[in-house]
C-alpha cells in the first residue's frame, strides 16, 4: 500500500460497508464517516447527536474496532472493513443482542439503540461474561436519556447469560 | 483538498515538506470534533498517520529499560498487557480518557499534538521525563516532553515535522494517575496528576494536569516527599503528607473557567497528589 495507491484527490473513492464496496461520489473530502454513511450512502442507522464522540449515537465498527463515525473521516477509511447496524443482522431476524434489548425494555425512544447494540456486540465478543461495573464502563460512552440504564444492562447480562446456555 | 494515506514516516515527512499546511490525522478525536463544528476546514492535504507500522507499534528495550511507544499507538492499547504493566501510570491514565470509542482511536501522539493541559496522559509524560522524537524531510531530532509542551496547545513541532514516538523510562517503583471531573467517563479533567516513586534512585516525581497553561512539575513537592519517605518501610508521616499537598498546590498556577474556579482546581489537585502519595506508601510498604 503506497501512497500514490492509497492517497486520492478527487472526490471519488470506495468503501466497504457491510461487506460490500460502495462508491462515494460528490462528496467533501474532509466529510466524516457518518455523514458519508447517512447522507451519501443512505445508511440510516448510525445516528448524529453530539457530533464530537461524547454520545456513541454513531458507533460503527472500523476493522474490527469500535468507534464514533463521527470522529472518522470517511476518506480515511478506504480499504478499511465497516460495519454498521445494518450489517449486524438481515432486517426481521434480529440478533441476540437487538432481541435482548426489546424483551428487556431496553429501547424507548430508540435514538441511542443503534450504538448501543454496536457497543454491545463489541463488548461481549471481548468480555463474554462482564460484571454490572464493566458493563457501566464499557457501555459508558453511549447516552440514553430515556431507559436510566437499569434495562440496558438487563439486556446485556441476558445476552450474556443466553451465549453461556442459560447458565448465570 | 487531498487525502494521503502514507505507509512510511518518510513518505510522511516527505508529503509534509512538500506542503507545510497539510493536516497531520490521527484517531481523529480532536481534529473531527473542529471539523464537524466548522471551526476548522483543512483545504489542502489531510496527511493519514494510523497507517503507518513505525507509529502503531511500540517496542521495550531491556538493556536500557526504556519503553518506545509510537504516536499512533491507542489509548486501548495502552489499558492492559505489557506495556499497562511497564508503565501502569500510562494505564490509569488511559482508563480515564474519554470512553471506549475513543480510547480506540485516541493516540498518544495526538495527545501530545494537540497540547491541551488537561491531556490525560500528558502529566504521566511529563512526570517520567519522557522523550518525543519528531521526524521531518531533514531527518530526526529528540525532545525532552517537558522542551516540547511550550503552552496551551502550543508545541515545540515545526512545520513539517511529524510526531514519532514517545520513549519512557521503565521504573522501579510506584506509579500512578488520579483526575477529578464530573463524572467517571468522558470527561476532561478539571485537574489531575501523576506520582512516580522511583525506588533505585530514591527520587519522586510529580505532575499536574489543567492546573496551568500546560503540565506543570513541582520540584518543591517532589523534593519534600523524598526527604519525608521512610525508604526502607515506605512511610510517611501524616504531617509531610499534608506539606506534600500544600507544596503541590502552591505549584499549581491555575485559571477559572467553565468547568471549574482556580481555588477548586488548586485545592483538589494537592488532595489529589496526596492521595496518590498514601497509596504509593501503602503499595510499597505492601510489596
Amino acid at each position: 500500500m503506497t501512497d500514490e495507491a492509497m492517497g486520492h484527490d478527487s472526490d471519488h473513492y470506495v468503501l466497504h460497508v457491510n461487506g460490500d464496496e460502495r462508491e462515494v461520489v460528490d462528496s467533501w473530502l474532509g466529510e466524516s464517516l457518518l455523514d458519508v454513511l447517512r447522507d451519501r450512502l443512505g445508511l440510516l442507522g448510525a445516528k448524529g447527536a453530539c457530533e464530537q464522540g461524547e454520545c456513541g449515537s454513531c458507533s460503527v465498527m472500523v476493522d474490527e474496532i469500535l468507534v464514533c463515525s463521527c470522529l472518522v473521516m470517511a476518506a480515511s477509511a478506504v480499504g478499511q472493513a465497516i460495519v454498521t447496524i445494518e450489517g449486524i443482522a438481515a432486517p426481521g431476524s434480529p440478533s441476540d443482542v437487538q432481541a435482548a434489548f426489546v424483551d428487556a425494555g431496553a429501547v424507548q425512544c430508540g435514538f441511542c439503540t443503534p450504538g448501543l447494540i454496536m457497543a454491545t456486540h463489541d463488548l461481549l465478543e471481548r468480555v463474554p461474561a462482564p460484571t454490572e461495573t464493566q458493563i457501566r464502563e464499557e457501555l459508558a460512552g453511549n447516552v440514553c436519556r430515556c431507559t436510566g440504564y437499569g434495562r440496558i444492562i438487563d439486556a446485556v447480562q441476558q445476552v450474556a447469560v443466553s451465549r453461556r446456555g442459560g447458565v448465570s | 483538498m487531498a487525502v494521503h494515506l502514507p505507509d512510511t514516516v518518510s513518505a510522511a515527512v516527505d508529503r509534509l515538506a512538500a506542503e507545510p499546511s497539510a493536516t497531520v490525522l490521527a484517531g481523529g478525536t480532536d481534529l473531527m470534533v473542529e471539523v464537524n463544528d466548522g471551526h476548522r476546514r483543512p483545504d489542502a492535504s489531510v496527511v493519514v498517520v494510523n497507517r503507518i507500522p513505525e507509529l502503531r507499534s511500540w517496542r521495550h528495550d531491556p538493556q536500557t529499560a526504556t519503553v518506545t511507544i509510537g504516536a499512533a499507538v491507542s489509548y486501548r492499547e495502552m489499558l492492559d498487557g505489557p506495556l499497562a504493566t511497564m508503565v501502569p501510570a500510562l494505564a490509569q491514565a488511559a482508563r480515564t480518557v474519554g470512553s471506549p470509542q475513543i480510547r480506540n482511536a485516541g493516540t498518544l501522539g495526538g495527545n501530545l499534538g494537540t497540547c491541551s493541559p488537561a491531556g490525560d496522559g500528558l502529566p504521566v509524560l511529563s512526570a517520567l521525563d519522557a522523550v518525543v522524537e519528531l521526524a521531518s524531510s531533514a531527518g530526526r531530532r529528540s525532545v525532552s516532553v517537558g522542551d516540547f509542551m511550550v503552552g496551551v496547545k502550543r508545541t515545540a513541532l515545526e512545520p513539517g515535522e511529524l510526531i514519532v514516538s514517545v520513549a519512557l523510562p521503565v521504573v522501579d517503583g510506584w506509579q500512578g494517575y488520579a483526575k477529578v471531573g464530573v463524572r467517571n467517563a468522558m470527561v476532561i479533567a478539571i485537574a489531575s496528576a501523576c506520582v512516580v516513586i522511583d525506588r533505585s534512585h530514591q527520587r519522586v516525581a510529580v505532575a499536574l494536569g489543567s492546573v496551568g497553561p500546560t503540565i506543570l512539575r513541582c520540584p518543591d513537592a517532589e523534593d519534600h516527599l523524598a526527604g519525608a519517605i521512610d525508604w526502607s518501610t515506605f512511610d510517611i508521616a501524616p504531617r509531610d503528607l499534608d506539606r506534600f499537598a500544600e507544596l503541590v498546590s502552591a505549584a499549581s498556577r491555575p485559571i477559572t473557567d467553565h468547568r471549574s474556579s482556580a481555588d477548586y482546581r488548586r485545592h483538589a489537585v494537592g488532595v489529589l497528589a496526596k492521595r496518590l502519595a498514601r497509596r504509593a506508601s501503602s503499595s510499597e510498604a505492601a510489596a
